[in-house]
């Protein structure tokens, strides 16, 4: 469905643009991905031909994840660029290692007013010293995207997939706030894309365009969570791990916190069952346990899930909406679980 | 010529970029100004507050080493949080070597300011307030450095967090002196953590004054070496305000300083007064858990040369009144659960023994006795906390 959408929408801006007479358009510009310093305006990057950020240019491709983040319902566009020549190498733990001069590029937006407009792109740059997390936010008439490295907060009216209206102050991340999630180790990494994460078509169009090289191992797919034909336990850890497990993880953001929401995780306290809060403060919301069995709402992790209040709500960064299916989903996991 | 060409060229790399002050002044879209100041800051840059109220609408956070961040003074360059939208903590910092100094923190949404990963951090002079006092509804963690060694909080103001006014997590080598908590649940609070000194420090009017714990299932455990010196642990009866399921919501009103397992801590030369359920509690880790790497018990805890004031004159915990009537009226001075070893208690205080045998036995089942001890004990110094001297030199 995600994927039909996210077709249609190229096909009508592309449609829209192709219809205007166009100058030639540059290959991206592989200098500017590697030098060091923050590009000013998306376009800069030359990763789309047109101004609006639709149509990808060469080397471009745009991919799905099997199960994706939750960020306020947005409609989300992803892209790999990997430079002409280079391949990024899939080794035995599913880690996809990119050469340097890549880039992953995220687009953001909305149907609004029945147009599909675009808030802000997101781009991870590999550079020699590593991975660099920009935001960049489009402008009204959707002509360019600017850095903003401060963040920036924009009034949004929607229909969410329910066909709810909803309002909300829509956040677009502060250059920190990307690697708060992106980070592993203090450094940052990209997310998404695992081997267990990438799509069959994905992983046939990455490694038909000698994008990407396998060189060992099996990695079985993590589901769709969204996907009720599949177990409900591994649709429940497959969205803990794409929600909640880049921060927590041993090595991430909240690796003080104990709690460790990985697909591989295996110690059930450390997923939170019958495990305590350690600096939750009011985020407990009064509960005991992170997931107390077989009681969704007794556990701080539903708590957290459903508040929309900073200081409680979880994520931290990134959610101003609770989505109300996947704390369904969870709530369902919690109360399968017998009590203790 | 290669060799001087190389030596030139390994300078040129090594030397830091000239450092500068970055002003940001409050008013008008403050909250992009800052956040974009700390973002391009570089290291060795200091960024300086002007002086008023920064009203701020989301998180605030700081990634680049060595950079200062320095208001005109706690009650001058005031960054204000009431209207935040987003994030954990008003200020976040995850960079080494940072500096915070004179300005303050109001009313975060979640903790004030917090420090993961960030060793070496000096916070000197800051105020973290929830304006509005004690409630539940303030953020839990004042001043939060945790995952880091080298940590240094100093001649600062922590006032009305729900859990720990400072809190030190899981971290090494920390030294928490002259700091004012009030009114916090706990004033200071050492979780987790090896080689600390909490000294010098006004606590009072908190529900606990000073906390030393270890808690299972944490990435560090076995908490241990922190010494609790000269502080002022003073009136900390107010009620337990901390929303429960955290630890220190089952702090009792009217603790002065409380060890929970941990292993080699000295609680000496304090002034401890007017603490209603007791100066000095020494106990296990009393919750059921599921970690065989976790010792829930106190070891070898030291309390000696303190002065004590009144205490144990209202104990906040179920059968405490009868407790206190069996021992005329009051409960003693020092409070041991009798679990784990190697107590020495050489003040002229009474110590009552509650004789429990087991961690989690239920209360119902103590022996309580006053603790005899035969003459005084001694235990080795701790070594004094070296901290790099770079963090000192910061501040002068």
């Amino acid at each position: 469905m995600r994927t039909f959408l996210a077709a249609t929408a190229l096909c009508v801006a592309g449609f829209a643009v192709s219809a205007a007479p166009t100058a030639p358009v540059a290959l991206v510009d592989d200098a500017v991905i590697t030098a060091n310093g923050m590009p000013k305006k998306l376009s800069d990057f030359g990763f789309f031909k047109d101004q609006a950020g639709w149509q990808p240019n060469k080397g471009v491709e745009l991919y799905q994840l099997n199960s994706p983040l939750f960020t306020d319902y947005a409609e989300k566009y992803r892209y790999i660029y990997i430079p002409a020549g280079k391949k990024a190498v899939a080794g035995g733990d599913g880690v996809v290692q990119f050469p340097v001069g890549s880039a992953l590029i995220k687009s953001f937006g909305y149907e609004i007013d029945g147009q599909d407009r675009l808030l802000e792109t997101r781009v991870l740059l590999h550079r020699a010293d590593g991975w660099i997390a920009l935001p960049y936010v489009w402008n009204a008439e959707q002509t360019e995207a600017t850095l903003k490295v401060a963040g920036k907060r924009i009034p949004v009216s929607f229909t969410d997939p329910s066909g709810n209206k909803r309002d909300i102050s829509y956040a677009v991340p502060n250059k920190n706030q990307c690697k708060e999630c992106h980070s592993l180790s203090g450094a940052v990494v990209p997310i998404g894309p695992k081997m267990r994460n990438l799509p069959h078509d994905t992983l046939d169009m990455l490694l038909s365009n000698a994008m990407l090289e396998k060189t060992a191992g099996d990695h079985p797919p993590i589901p769709d969570y969204a996907d009720d034909g599949m177990p409900l336990e591994s649709r429940a850890r497959a969205y803990l791990d794409i929600n909640c497990a880049h921060c927590h993880n041993r090595e991430g953001s909240a690796s003080n916190s104990g709690l460790f929401l990985t697909y591989e995780e295996e110690a059930l306290v450390h997923l939170g069952v019958g495990k305590r809060p350690v600096a939750a403060g009011r985020g407990s919301g009064g509960f005991e346990f992170a997931i107390a069995p077989g009681e969704p709402d007794q556990s701080i992790m539903m708590h957290r899930l459903k508040s929309l209040e900073p200081g409680v709500a979880m994520p931290e960064v990134g959610r101003s909406l609770v989505h109300e299916e996947g704390a369904a989903l969870l709530s369902e996991w919690i109360a399968a679980m017998e009590k203790e | 010529m290669i060799r001087t060409l190389l030596a030139a060229t390994a300078l040129c790399c090594t030397m830091p970029a000239l450092a500068k002050t970055i002003t940001v002044e409050a008013g008008a879209d403050a909250q992009e100004r800052l956040q974009e100041a700390l973002i391009l800051a570089e290291p060795g840059d200091v960024v300086e507050l002007g002086t008023g109220t920064f009203e701020l609408t989301d998180g605030l956070s700081l990634d680049v080493d060595k950079v200062t961040v320095r208001g005109a003074g706690m009650n001058k360059s005031i960054l204000n949080f009431a209207g935040q939208l987003g994030a954990g903590e008003g200020l976040l910092v995850t960079s080494d070597d940072v500096v915070l100094r004179d300005f303050a923190v109001e009313d975060s949404k979640g903790d004030g300011i917090k420090s993961k990963g960030a060793d070496r951090i000096v916070y000197h002079a800051v105020r973290v307030e929830w304006t509005g006092g004690p409630k539940a509804s303030n953020g839990a963690y004042g001043i939060y450095p945790v995952e880091a060694s080298d940590i240094l909080v100093q001649d600062s103001v922590v006032r009305g967090a729900s859990d720990a006014g400072i809190y030190v997590g899981q971290s090494k080598n920390i030294i928490v002196r002259r700091n004012t908590a009030i009114e916090n649940v706990a004033g200071i609070e050492i979780e987790n953590s090896f080689d600390a000194e909490v000294t010098e420090n006004l606590v009072t009017e908190n529900t606990g004054g000073i906390l030393v714990f270890d808690l299972p299932n944490l990435p560090q455990m076995g908490g241990h070496n922190v010494l609790v010196a000269r502080n002022a642990i003073i009136n900390n009866n107010t009620d337990n305000f901390a929303p429960e399921g955290n630890i220190v919501a089952s702090v009792p009103a009217g603790t002065g300083v409380m060890v929970m397992a941990n292993r080699n801590v000295q609680v000496v030369e304090n002034a401890m007064i007017n603490n209603g359920t007791s100066n000095v509690m020494v106990v296990a880790y009393t919750q059921k858990f599921n970690d065989p790497n976790y010792d829930p018990t106190p070891r070898d805890v030291y309390i000696a040369d303190n002065v004590y004031g009144r205490a144990g004159f209202a104990p906040d915990f179920e059968g405490g009144q009868q407790l206190a009537a069996a021992f005329g009226g009051a409960l003693p001075a020092v409070f041991y659960d009798g679990l784990g070893k190697g107590l020495i208690v050489n003040d002229a205080v009474p110590v009552l023994n509650l004789g429990l045998t087991e961690v989690g036995q239920s209360p119902m089942e103590a022996k309580p006795s006053l603790h005899k001890q035969k003459g005084p004990g001694e235990a080795a110094a701790l070594s004094p906390i070296i901290l790099p001297a770079s963090m000192e030199a910061a501040l002068k």
